[in-house]
C-alpha cells in the first residue's frame, strides 16, 4: 500500500497503515520547513533554530574574543597609549555582555534545545514558536548592543552596571540605557528557551523514560532551566528599575530621595551567581554525556550526579552576597554566606568524584578529542573550584576581591568549567549536527593549543592579583612592576584566541569534508545516536520507548517502538510528568512568520523606548496584533485539536 | 610522570615568584596587623587547597596510566564488587571534602573575628571621601580650628590605630592598601567604618578598587605612615593656611589662580580660593603625587598636568584651561611654592 | 536499527485539560517567572521601606477606595471564573461563550476603576523613592491586567468564530482560567503592600 493511495481522513492518516519508506516521506512532508525567505523566517523546528543560536552564539563569542585581545593588549605593558579609558570600559563592558549574555547563555541553551528533543525522544520543542520568537528576539538584542558599540554608543558601565554609575547623575548619553534595554530584551528569550525545554522534559518524553532513565545532560539542562526561570526575573527587574530611574526619572536607586545604591546590587547578585551554574550546569551534563561513551560503561553514580544537580540548583541562590562582602555589610550575614558558598562546594565534589570513578573503572579509555578537553575540564576547573572556596571567605575576599585574582578565578570556572566542555561537546556531538566527523588531528592540536595558552592567560593573573591589580583599569604605572607578567599574559592570551581560529577552520573544513559520520559514531547510549545524522526533521519515524537509561546499549538487536501517531498532521507524544506513560497525542505547531514580526514589533518598542517613554504605547498595537496573528488559529488540523 | 615533575617545578617557581615579591601594593607583602592576619589566610588556603589539587590530580593521572583488561564487550556489564569498592572511595572523598570546608569555614570566622578585634582604640578619625577620581581625607576633631582637609595622602601615626569612615560623593568607589588592609567600599548614601594600622613607618600605596568611571585606573592613594611626633609635626603643619608668595613670579601665579577658573573647583587656605568641588591646594607641594597618583610630584609633572589634563588622565574633571606660557609657569611656581 | 512495534498510541485522546496537557505546565512556568518578579519587586519596596526612617516618605498615604474596589471586583471575578472553569472543562459551548463575555465584563471593570488609582496615591513616581515604588508596583500590575483581559477578549471572539468548537480552544479558555486566578491573587499582597503598608 502506498501513501499516496490514502485520501485524508477528518480522524488524519496514522502511521500504523503504512510501510517504512512512505511513513518517512509522508512525515518529512508534514515537519518540513518551507524553502524562500518567508520559510526561513517561519521555521519552527528546533533543529533549526538551534543551528542558528549556535552559529550566531559562535559570531558574538569571536566579537567578545576580539575586545579581549584588544584589552590585553592594551595591557601588555604599563602605560601603554593604545586605547584610552572610554574605548577601554566600552570593550571590557562588551567582552562581559557579550560573554556573559549572548554567548555562554544561549550557547547552551542552544546545545540543549537541539539535543533535548532528540535525547528524550519527541519529534520537536514544546512550544516550538515561543522558540523561533526567541532566536529572533536573542539575534536582535545582540545586534543592537553590537551596532550600538561600533556607534559609540556601546555601554561603558560594566556588564555589572552598578548604580549610581550607571544611574542618570553619573552615565549621561545613551550608552546605559542600551545595556538596561538589552539585557531586559535578551533574557526574554532566555526565559522563553528556558520555559519550552521545562515543559518539553515533563511532557515529551518517550514512553518509559522515567525520572531514573533521563540523560544526565537532560538533567542538567532541565535544573538549568529552572534556574533561568527563578533567577532571570531579577535581572530584568534590576535592570528595568534602572531604565526608569533613567527615563522617567524614578528614584529607586537614589539615596538622595529615598533609593538605595545597594538594592540593585543585591538584584543583580541575585540574578549574577545563578547565572554562573547556568552556564556550568549544562557543561557538566555535557561531561555526563561523554564520560561514559568514552569509558564504555554507564555512568557512577547516576542518583548522585542527579541530586547534585539540583543542589547545585537551589543553593546557587543562596550566595549571591559573596559579591558584595566589600560593600560593608553586618559581618553576621556575610559568615552566614561564606558557609553556603562553602556548602556548594559539596555537590560540585560530588560530581568531580562520581565522573574520575567512571573514568577509573571504566573499559580501555578512548582518548579522542572530547575525553580530552573533559581532561581539561578536570585540570583547570578543580583549580577554579578550590580558587572559588577562598573567595568564599569573607576577609580573604577582602584582599582578591576586584583584582585580577578573581578575574583568573572566573575564567578557570567558566572556561575551564563550561567552555571546555562546550568544545568536548562540539567534538562530541559535531557529526550528529552535520553528518560528518571533526578532524581529530586539527582537535588535537586545537585542545594542546588551548590549554597552554589558557593557563599561560590566566595563571599568571592570580599572582598579579595578589600582587594588587585591581580589575577594570586600562592601564597601571611602571613603578608597581606589573609589566613583564602582563607581557606574558598577553601572549598566553594570543596563543588561546589563536586556538579558536584553528577551531573555526575546523569546523568549516570538516563540515565540508570531513569523513560521514553515520548514525552513531562513537557507540553511545543515548537516544539522539538513534536516528540518522543529520537527524530528518521529524526526528523519530516512530516514537521510541525505552526501558533504560542508556536505551542504545541495553537494545542492541531492534529498537522497541510505539505506533499510532498521524502523519498527515503534526502530532507529538505527550507522557505523564514521573513515569512518561503516554498520555495524549497532541499537536505541534506548524510554521509561522508571526513570531518573527512578534520579536520585531518588541524589539522595536525597547529601542524606541530609549528614546522616549511612548514607545511603549505605541508598540503596543503591533505587539498586539502580531501575537494576535500568532494565536489565531488558520484551519490547519494543527490549529483545531 | 614527567608531566608531573614539571608540575612541581611549577610550583617550586612559583613560590620564588610569590616570595620575591615586595611591591608597595602588594597583599603578600604585610605591613600591618590585619594585612598579617590575611595574609597568613591566604598562604594556608592557597598550600591547602593546592594539596587537594594535587591529590585530584593524582587521581586523574592514575586515570591515563591505568592498564587495564580489555573490555570491548557489553558496555552495561558492571563489576559489582568494584563498584562498591569504589562508591566507599567516593563517599570517603565527599566526607573529607566536607570536613575540610567545614575547617576552612571556622578558620575564615576566627579570622573575621581577629580583623574585627584589631583597633579597637582608634585613636583618630579620619573621613575619607571618594570622589570621580579623588579621595578627600578630613581629619576630624572635636575643636573645629584643628579640623583638617587633604587629599590623595593619608597621613597616619604609625603603630596606632585609625579608624576611618568611608562615604561617597558621587558613585561607589573602593579604599583598599592591600599591604595594610583588604578592601571595602564607599558607599553613597552610607559610612562604612575601617580600622587601619601600620606597624611601621613607610609608605603604603592604594588605589580605588571599584570601578567608578573613566579614569578609574588613576585614583590611587598613598598611606604614609610617621613616627607620632613627626605625624604631629606634619598635623601642625598642615592646619596652617598656605605661605604667601615669595617672588614676583609665584604672585602672579596667585593672582593668575585666582582670577582664573581654578577657584571654580580648589581651596588656598588664607586666599580667597574656598571651592571644595577638587581637591585641596592648601599644601599641594606637601605632596608626592599629582592627580591621585596619577603622576610624581615634580615642577615639569605639574606643569604638565595642568597644561593638558585631558591628555594625560582624559575624563578627569580638571578642565584644560587657556593659559599661555608665562602664566603657566607662574601658577606652577605658586602652587610649588606651597609645601 | 530496525524497530519492532511494542506500544499502540491510536487510541489516545487528542487533547486534554490541567497538568495533562503541556500548556497548562507552560502557564504555570510564565506564572512562575512572572511571580518571581512580583515577590523581587515587593521585595525592593520592603527593603526601600525597612531602611527609610518613615514610611511614606514625607507624603499622604494614599487614598485606599479606587484600589479597594478593584479588590472587591477582583475577588469577585473569582465566582464566574470558577464556574466557567467546571463548562470548559465539559467543553459546553453556550456556557462557555457567555461566560468568556462575563470575565470579559469582570476584566475591564477594574481595568477602568485602576485608572482612578494612580492619582489616588496621592505622589508621583518622580517624587521620591516611595512614590516611585507605589508606580511601579501598580505599574506592574496593571500590565498583567491588561494583557490577561487582552487575552480574554480575542479568545472570547474566537469562541464565537467556526475555530470556537474544537477541544483544543476549550483548553485555551482553561488556561485563560489559570492565569485569572494568577492576576487576582498577586493583587491581594500588593493591595496591602500599596494601600496598608503606609498607614502602619
Amino acid at each position: 500500500m502506498s501513501s499516496a493511495d490514502l485520501a485524508p481522513k477528518p480522524e488524519g492518516i496514522l502511521d500504523t497503515e503504512l510501510d517504512a519508506e512512505s511513513l518517512r516521506r509522508r512525515l518529512a512532508e508534514t515537519w518540513k520547513t518551507r524553502s524562500g525567505l518567508v520559510g526561513f523566517l517561519s521555521s519552527v523546528d528546533h533543529k533549526v533554530i538551534a543551528r542558528r543560536y549556535l552559529i550566531t552564539a559562535l559570531i558574538f563569542l569571536c566579537l567578545g574574543g576580539l575586545s579581549a585581545v584588544a584589552m590585553r593588549v592594551q595591557l601588555s605593558g604599563p602605560e601603554r597609549g593604545l586605547i584610552g579609558p572610554d574605548l577601554y570600559n566600552q570593550l571590557f563592558t562588551m567582552h562581559g555582555v557579550t560573554m556573559m549574555f549572548l554567548f555562554a547563555v544561549p550557547i547552551m541553551q542552544a546545545v540543549g534545545l537541539y539535543l533535548v528533543p532528540l535525547m528524550v525522544g519527541t519529534r520537536n520543542i514544546a512550544f516550538p514558536r515561543l522558540s523561533a520568537f526567541s532566536y529572533w528576539v536573542y539575534l536582535s538584542g545582540g545586534v543592537f548592543v553590537w551596532v550600538s558599540f561600533f556607534l559609540n554608543m556601546g555601554p561603558d558601565i560594566g556588564w555589572f552596571a552598578y548604580v549610581p554609575l550607571s544611574g542618570p547623575e553619573f552615565a549621561p548619553g545613551k550608552r546605559a540605557d542600551v545595556w538596561a534595554q538589552m539585557i531586559t530584551y535578551t533574557e526574554v528569550s532566555s526565559l522563553a528557551v528556558a520555559v519550552a525545554t521545562i515543559v518539553t522534559v515533563l511532557k515529551q518524553r518517550a514512553p518509559g523514560m522515567s525520572l531514573d532513565r533521563i540523560p544526565l545532560f537532560v538533567w542538567a539542562i532541565l535544573v538549568t532551566s529552572f534556574v533561568i526561570v527563578f533567577a532571570m526575573p531579577s535581572v530584568m527587574i534590576a535592570s528595568s528599575f534602572l531604565i526608569l530611574d533613567r527615563l522617567v526619572g524614578t528614584h529607586i536607586f537614589n539615596p538622595a530621595e529615598g533609593g538605595d545604591a545597594l538594592i540593585f546590587q543585591h538584584l543583580f547578585w541575585f540574578f549574577g551567581h545563578p547565572e554562573v551554574y547556568i552556564i556550568f550546569l549544562p557543561a557538566t551534563g555535557m561531561v555526563s554525556a561523554i564520560v561514559p561513551t568514552f569509558a564504555r560503561r554507564p555512568i557512577f553514580g547516576y542518583l548522585a550526579l542527579v541530586l547534585s544537580l539540583i543542589a547545585v540548583g537551589i543553593l546557587s541562590f543562596g550566595l549571591w552576597v559573596h559579591h558584595m562582602f566589600a560593600t560593608g555589610l553586618p559581618k553576621l550575614g556575610a559568615s552566614f554566606f561564606t558557609a553556603s558558598s562553602m556548602l556548594i562546594a559539596i555537590p560540585n565534589g560530588i560530581q568531580i568524584f562520581c565522573w574520575l570513578a567512571t573514568l577509573w573503572s571504566g573499559g580501555p579509555l578512548r582518548l579522542k578529542t572530547p575525553l580530552l578537553f573533559v581532561f581539561g575540564f578536570f585540570f583547570i576547573f578543580v583549580a577554579g573550584g578550590l580558587t572559588g572556596v577562598m573567595l568564599a571567605s569573607v576577609p580573604l575576599d577582602l584582599q582578591v576581591h576586584d583584582t585580577y585574582f578573581v578575574v583568573a578565578h572566573f575564567h578557570y570556572v567558566l572556561i575551564g568549567g563550561a567552555v571546555f566542555p562546550l568544545l568536548g561537546a562540539t567534538y562530541y556531538w559535531f557529526p550528529k549536527l552535520t553528518g560528518r566527523m571533526m578532524s581529530e588531528r586539527l582537535g588535537r592540536w586545537h585542545f594542546w593549543l588551548a590549554f597552554i595558552g589558557f593557563n599561560a592567560a590566566f595563571f599568571p593573573m592570580h599572582i598579579v592579583g595578589l600582587w594588587g591589580m585591581p580589575r577594570r583599569v586600562y592601564t597601571y604605572p611602571v613603578e608597581l612592576g606589573w609589566g613583564g607578567i602582563n607581557l606574558f599574559i598577553t601572549a598566553g592570551a594570543l596563543l588561546f584566541f589563536l586556538s579558536f581560529v584553528l577551531f573555526v577552520i575546523n569546523l568549516a573544513r570538516s563540515a565540508r569534508s570531513g569523513e560521514a559520520a553515520g548514525e552513531n559514531p562513537w557507540d553511545a547510549g543515548t537516544l539522539e545516536w538513534a536516528v540518522s545524522s543529520p537527524p530528518p526533521n521529524y526526528n523519530f519515524a516512530r516514537i521510541p520507548v525505552v526501558a533504560h537509561s542508556e536505551p542504545l546499549w541495553a537494545e542492541r538487536g531492534s529498537m522497541p517502538v510505539a505506533a499510532g501517531l498521524r502523519v498527515d498532521a503534526r502530532e507529538v507524544l505527550i507522557s505523564t510528568v514521573a513515569e512518561a506513560k503516554p498520555d495524549l497525542r497532541e499537536k505541534s505547531a506548524r510554521p509561522s512568520i508571526w513570531p518573527f514580526f512578534s520579536a520585531l514589533s518588541v524589539g522595536g518598542t525597547f529601542l524606541g523606548s530609549i528614546f522616549t517613554p511612548w514607545a511603549v504605547v505605541w508598540g503596543a498595537l503591533p505587539i498586539a496584533v502580531s501575537l494576535i496573528g500568532w494565536f489565531w488559529p488558520k484551519g490547519a488540523p494543527e490549529d483545531e485539536e | 610522570m614527567t608531566k608531573a615533575a614539571g608540575r612541581i617545578a611549577g610550583a617550586v617557581l612559583l613560590a620564588f615568584i610569590l616570595s620575591g615579591c615586595s611591591g608597595v601594593q602588594s597583599a603578600l607583602d604585610p605591613k600591618g596587623p590585619a594585612a598579617g592576619e590575611l595574609a597568613r589566610l591566604i598562604w594556608f588556603f592557597t598550600v591547602l587547597c593546592t594539596i587537594i589539587w594535587v591529590l585530584v590530580m593524582g587521581v586523574v593521572a592514575g586515570i591515563l596510566l591505568r592498564r587495564r583488561q580489555r573490555r570491548l564487550h557489553d558496555p552495561l556489564r558492571v563489576d559489582q564488587d568494584e563498584e562498591r569498592t569504589i562508591s566507599r572511595v567516593v563517599i570517603s572523598a565527599v566526607g573529607a571534602t566536607a570536613l575540610v570546608l567545614v575547617g576552612l569555614t571556622l578558620l575564615s570566622f576566627f579570622a573575621n573575628r581577629t580583623l574585627a578585634g584589631i583597633g579597637e582604640d582608634a585613636v583618630l578619625t579620619i573621613r575619607l571621601t571618594g570622589h570621580q577620581w579623588w579621595w578627600e581625607v578630613r581629619y576630624e576633631n572635636a575643636e573645629p580650628n584643628r579640623i583638617l582637609t587633604t587629599a590623595n595622602e593619608i597621613h597616619i601615626p604609625a603603630g596606632e590605630a585609625v579608624r576611618l569612615l568611608l562615604e561617597s560623593d558621587d558613585v561607589i568607589h573602593s579604599f583598599w592598601v592591600p599591604s595594610l588592609h583588604g578592601k571595602l567600599d564607599l558607599v553613597p548614601g552610607m559610612v562604612n567604618t575601617l580600622t587601619l594600622r601600620a606597624d611601621r613607618p613607610g609608605i603604603y600605596r592604594g588605589q580605588c578598587a571599584e570601578f567608578c568611571g573613566a579614569q578609574h585606573a588613576h585614583m590611587a592613594t598613598l598611606v604614609v605612615a610617621q613616627p607620632r611626633a613627626e605625624f604631629d609635626a606634619w598635623y601642625d603643619e598642615q592646619l596652617k593656611s598656605a605661605v604667601e608668595p615669595s617672588s614676583e613670579e609665584q604672585r602672579t601665579g596667585r593672582d593668575t589662580f585666582l582670577n582664573g577658573p581654578c577657584v571654580m573647583c580648589h581651596r588656598i587656605q588664607g586666599t580667597p580660593a574656598g571651592a571644595i568641588t577638587g581637591p585641596d591646594l592648601t599644601h599641594v607641594a606637601s605632596r608626592q603625587t599629582i592627580a591621585a597618583g596619577t603622576l610624581r610630584f615634580s615642577r615639569g609633572n605639574l606643569a604638565a598636568w595642568i597644561a593638558d589634563p585631558q591628555g594625560i588622565k582624559p575624563g578627569s574633571k580638571m578642565p584644560v584651561m587657556d593659559l599661555d606660557g608665562d602664566q603657566l609657569n607662574a601658577i606652577v611656581a605658586y602652587l610649588e611654592s606651597l609645601k | 536499527m530496525r524497530e519492532r512495534t511494542v506500544l499502540e498510541l491510536s487510541s489516545l485522546p487528542t487533547f486534554g485539560s490541567g497538568p495533562r496537557s503541556p500548556t497548562w505546565w507552560g502557564t504555570l512556568a510564565f506564572i512562575a517567572l512572572e511571580g518571581t518578579g512580583f515577590v523581587l519587586a515587593a521585595a525592593t519596596y520592603l527593603y526601600l521601606a525597612y531602611i527609610a526612617p518613615g514610611w511614606p516618605l514625607s507624603a499622604a498615604p494614599p487614598n485606599h477606595w479606587p484600589g479597594t474596589i478593584v479588590t472587591i471586583l477582583l475577588v469577585a471575578s473569582l465566582v464566574p471564573n470558577h464556574i466557567l472553569s467546571g463548562y470548559a472543562k465539559k467543553c459546553e459551548m453556550r456556557p462557555v461563550r457567555i461566560g468568556m463575555l462575563v470575565m470579559t465584563a469582570f476584566g475591564l471593570a477594574p481595568l477602568i476603576v485602576r485608572g482612578f488609582e494612580f492619582p489616588a496615591l496621592n505622589i508621583y513616581w518622580d517624587t521620591n523613592a516611595y512614590g516611585s515604588m507605589l508606580w511601579v508596583l501598580l505599574g506592574l500590575h496593571t500590565l498583567h491586567l491588561l494583557t490577561d483581559v487582552g487575552d480574554t477578549i480575542v479568545l472570547a471572539v474566537l469562541m464565537f468564530t467556526h475555530h470556537g468548537n474544537s477541544g483544543r480552544r476549550f483548553a485555551d479558555v482553561e488556561d485563560n482560567i489559570f492565569y485569572w486566578y494568577f492576576v487576582v491573587l498577586t493583587w491581594l499582597p500588593l493591595y496591602f503592600l500599596i494601600y496598608w503598608l503606609p498607614r502602619f
